[in-house]
């Protein structure tokens, strides 16, 4: 096998070298031609070799998308995404591996696999297309639709408590968790960097719009009238401020976050984003619709948390070198041998 | 009083002892037996295997041909002195050839009285009974439910056995007494004691034990010190009281020449996998998921990263697999192992696998089923499962382990099939087997065959590279990352033929089904002829088994032939695809009868397949067939 692996220069390649043959069968308007096009543009500014580049889906409207990108890649089965991805990077560390999922396929049929792949902190990229809808299927609440939302399967609306999937990736231990949304292409492609120099497991939850069964979903992230007092921009080191014209802040009180005017306070008193702190992470994860959140706050996206911890296929694979260090290479005679022989004549 | 070996047991009785018994003499005041049988049984707690395994090491040094069943409960220390907490361990031993741990044993070695009641069943009539006298008190008679104020070792209903008592708890504080050691860790040696004993009985030396408690407690000298000296007092009590024992002795077998080793079922398979992936120049990928009774192919595997053996423990079985297709995609040598119910969990990846045409073995180290069913005792009822249990058509290859020592060689050909033929492959072993122990004359490593992956290189100039191109294997080339210029995607959805694109063409469907169980079919060019393991190549009756129980069917029919029966068999380990002659073998018989440890599977793929009228002979109680039942039964169908 190795032989088959020479070392090559990396050679530049364009968006277009990313294209493949084959026609792109999403429904026109979905948010994921938007995703596909920043990570047609995002790939080539990597460094990467292309041969090198492996994308690994489930099952879903966004696991077609390896079929449209020419790399190399597997269009798994639903929700064993993560796994897969965990087998080869662990026996293939220098191949950069990109997982595509969706809220159903990572948060319910693949919940498993997706914590135990945060936890073990492979370095690998997960794109979640968060669309809170199975598309695929055509109209299903899905684990993270907000709760009495009306769908085929729950005319009388969903009694389900959604999954916060940035909080379910904190709780795992993640080491990389982000935020972004198909409709703001300089966000996603900003994201989509951090995301890849991130050594470790990075999961940027990607906002969708499935204009065809939950069309309009993130709206007020979007729409000209709401953006602003909606959402929350998170930069390492600068305050959290949103709002027209940044007239809103976040101030922190013990563990207690507080929508302010900025006027009410000066620029010192603001909540400065830390993606290194855990605690605070853990409490922007929570600036979410849930019922316990008595005030409202804007949505944040960007870079919740960053966390600089060892990758599970390093130290499995130190495992091997140390283990020849120890024992010396393994000589299958021994092995075949064992210990105790005898000889008959 | 004189000691005859196995005169009584009911399969070797009449002109067959005769044959295979010889020179049954008496030594210097030791019986010579041409063979024996014993069975270990305490509580789960009693170290009944680990002295069941030191035996059976020893006696397979010294040379015997050995065969071992460890019989143990699911439960891992069940309430002490019950009938649920008995572990047993029985092996045979011969100055002979031995396929089978015996069907009755000659000599039962009983802790408790839980252990004697669960298995005096198991004695043959004149045996000899060797009983813990402290396992015979009052509370655990009670407990082994023996009625009130009745003690077995007391009351005359052990008459037709020789009992033999020894109380080993009160000898072992006697031997310990001074050490220091508290009356949890004395007790602990109480297995050493007997095994020493034991060892006295057989003429067997303990030095190899002694290496090995050695090795075992090397960081607790006071460990070392006081098992190595109960061994030794087992051993002297021997000599001490041998005015009331009569000792046997059991030459080395006559078996092939070579140098031989013991091995037991799993660990043979760990060691087939390594070989594999060394003749075939690949690195090792195991995801696994524990369950009983597959975890120590994981546990081998795990201690053997020198060989660049990656062993991944996954979150579940789902992940076990997947991850394992993973590898392969990445171009290691991927394997996942189970047992029934992971396989179950397993089974949408397996589909997965047959439509990307990766290479991947799967063993399902089979046990009592459905769920849950019997996790520690042995089953051949998933062999339906293997190769039908999946969502549409989704063939693949199924090869069987007929033996402990046979794991290897059986693995080594799931391997070599996977790789060679682009394919996953379902290896099935059980827990007989896998647990099981036998001496094993192992192959060098020179020896064998080498393994061809079947790797994509660049395509030369404009051409593009077709990822389900095929060669004349129907085999499709492994493309792996990393290799410039063959960047492609595969998936679970219907491929067109040669791209690999996604179709949803009608006849391009109906052709690729076909074409993946044509592939499947031309394996058997590449396999062995069925041949038949013993008698003749005509006749009366065919004994057509799989799997584990090739040692029973081969002791029925060596005894069966030698009493002048028309019988003969044939052992599968290619159950897909079938070897090409295998119909015209089961043609040649008036009768063909498939023993199997299950509902009759086997013997419906042959009715299925060859419109034969095979007759099914079934056995579901987590056990092993005995020799003897499988006689019975060919006696039956040659006269019938």
């Amino acid at each position: 096998m190795s032989s088959l692996l020479t070392e090559l220069p990396a050679e530049a390649f364009t968006s277009k070298d990313l294209v493949t043959d084959q026609d792109v069968r999403w429904c026109p308007g979905c948010g994921d031609y938007s995703i596909l096009k920043q990570v047609q543009t995002v790939l080539p500014e990597l460094g990467l070799k292309r041969e090198e580049i492996v994308f690994i889906s489930g099952i879903g409207c966004s696991s077609r998308f390896p079929y449209y990108m020419e790399t190399y890649g597997m269009h798994s089965i639903h929700g064993r995404a993560t796994a897969i991805a965990s087998g080869l990077k662990a026996t293939r560390p220098e191949l950069s591996v990109w997982i595509i999922t969706g809220d159903g396929d990572a948060l319910s049929i693949g919940g498993n696999h997706f914590i135990h792949l945060l936890r073990r902190n492979f370095n690998v990229n997960v794109l979640l297309f968060n669309n809170e809808i199975y598309g695929l299927t055509k109209g299903q609440y899905s684990p993270t639709s907000e709760a009495g939302k009306i769908t085929k399967s729950t005319p009388m609306g969903s009694v389900d408590h959604p999954f916060n999937p940035l909080a379910l990736a904190l709780g795992a231990d993640g080491t990389f968790v982000a935020r972004t949304m198909d409709r703001d292409p300089i966000h996603l492609r900003t994201i989509l960097k951090r995301a890849n120099e991130h050594k470790g497991t990075s999961l940027v939850e990607i906002y969708q719009n499935c204009n065809v069964f939950n069309d309009g979903a993130f709206e007020v992230y979007t729409d000209k009238k709401t953006k602003a007092d909606e959402t929350l921009f998170l930069e390492h080191g600068k305050p959290l401020v949103f709002g027209n014209e940044n007239n809103k802040g976040i101030v922190i009180e013990g563990f207690t976050p507080r929508v302010v005017s900025i006027n009410e306070v000066s620029a010192n008193d603001l909540w400065i984003h830390d993606e290194h702190d855990r605690v605070k992470s853990d409490i922007l994860s929570r600036f979410f619709d849930e019922v316990s959140n008595v005030a409202h706050f804007p949505r944040p996206f960007g870079v919740f948390y960053s966390e600089d911890r060892f990758c599970y296929e390093d130290a499995f694979n130190a495992q091997i070198e140390e283990s020849i260090r120890l024992k010396g290479e393994g000589n299958l005679d021994k092995l075949l041998s064992g210990n105790n022989t005898w000889k008959v004549d | 009083m004189h000691t005859v070996i196995n005169t009584k047991s009911p399969y070797l009785c009449g002109n067959f002892l005769q044959a295979r018994l010889f020179n049954n003499a008496m030594e210097n005041n030791t019986l010579v037996a041409a063979e024996a049988t014993i069975l270990f049984a305490g509580d789960s707690g009693d170290g009944i295997q680990l002295t069941g395994d030191q035996f059976t090491t020893t006696t397979a040094l010294f040379g015997n041909d050995v065969s071992t069943f460890p019989n143990f409960p699911a439960e891992i220390r069940a309430p002490q002195g019950t009938l649920a907490g008995v572990s047993g361990f029985q092996l045979k031993f011969g100055s002979y050839e031995v396929f089978t741990p015996g069907d009755l044993c000659d000599m039962l070695v009983v802790m408790n009285a839980a252990a004697l009641k669960a298995n005096l069943k198991q004695l043959r009539e004149g045996g000899m009974i060797i009983a813990n006298t402290d396992g015979f008190d009052a509370k655990n008679l009670r407990l082994a439910k023996y009625p009130d104020g009745a003690n077995p070792l007391e009351d005359g209903t052990l008459d037709a056995f020789k009992v033999y008592k020894l109380d080993v708890t009160k000898m072992v504080k006697t031997t310990l007494e001074g050490s220091g050691l508290g009356t949890k860790d004395i007790e602990r040696t109480k297995n050493m004691f007997v095994l020493g004993f034991i060892f006295w009985v057989y003429n067997r030396q303990p030095d190899i034990t002694i290496r090995f408690i050695e090795q075992k407690f090397a960081k607790r000298p006071e460990i070392v010190e006081a098992n190595i000296k109960t061994l030794k007092a087992g051993y002297h009590f021997g000599e001490t009281s041998e005015t009331f024992m009569q000792r046997v002795q059991v030459n080395p077998a006559k078996i092939e020449s070579g140098i031989y080793r013991n091995i037991n079922g799993n660990p043979a398979t760990a060691i087939g996998l390594i070989a594999a992936a060394k003749k075939s120049g690949l690195p090792l990928f195991l995801g696994s998921y524990p369950i009983t009774p597959a975890s120590d192919i994981l546990h081998e595997l795990s201690r053997h990263k020198n060989f660049g053996v990656r062993t991944f423990q996954a979150e579940d079985e789902i992940a076990a697999i997947t991850s394992a297709i993973g590898a392969s995609f990445g171009g290691s040598l991927a394997v996942t192992t189970s047992s029934g119910p992971g396989i179950a969990l397993k089974t949408e990846a397996i589909g997965l696998a047959i439509m990307l045409e990766l290479p991947l073995v799967i063993i399902n180290v089979q046990r009592g089923g459905p769920s849950t069913g019997l996790p520690t005792k042995t089953e051949q009822a998933d062999l339906l499962q293997a190769v039908y249990g999946r969502n549409g058509e989704a063939p693949l290859p199924v090869i069987a382990a007929q033996s402990p020592a046979d794991c290897f060689n059986a693995v080594f050909e799931a391997c070599r099939i996977a790789i060679e033929h682009s394919t996953p492959v379902f290896f099935l072993s059980d827990g007989f087997v896998a647990n099981g122990a036998e001496p094993w004359r192992y192959p060098a490593a020179a020896d064998l065959p080498e393994i061809k992956p079947n790797f994509a290189t660049k395509p030369e100039g404009d051409e593009k590279f077709l990822p389900y191109k095929r060669d004349e294997k129907l085999a499709r080339k492994w493309a792996i990352p990393g290799v410039k210029g063959l960047e492609h995607r595969i998936g679970g959805l219907e491929k067109e033929h040669e791209t690999g694109n996604i179709s949803y063409d009608p006849d391009n469907h109906e052709f690729m089904v076909k074409l993946r169980a044509e592939k499947v079919e031309r394996v058997a060019d590449f396999i062995p002829l069925q041949t038949i393991d013993n008698g003749p190549e005509k006749g009366r009756v065919l004994v057509l088994g799989w799997g584990s129980t090739y040692g029973s069917i081969k002791t029925a029919v060596n005894r069966a032939i030698k009493e002048g029966l028309s019988v003969a068999h044939a052992h599968v380990r290619y159950m897909v695809p079938f070897p090409k002659n295998l119909e015209s073998i089961l043609r040649n018989y008036d009768t063909v009868i498939v023993p199997e440890m299950n509902n009759g599977q086997l013997v419906k793929i042959i009715r299925d397949r060859f419109l034969i009228d095979a007759k099914g002979i079934s056995k579901i109680k987590g056990m092993p067939f005995t020799a003897d039942e499988i006689y019975t039964q060919i006696k039956h169908y040659c006269q019938s």
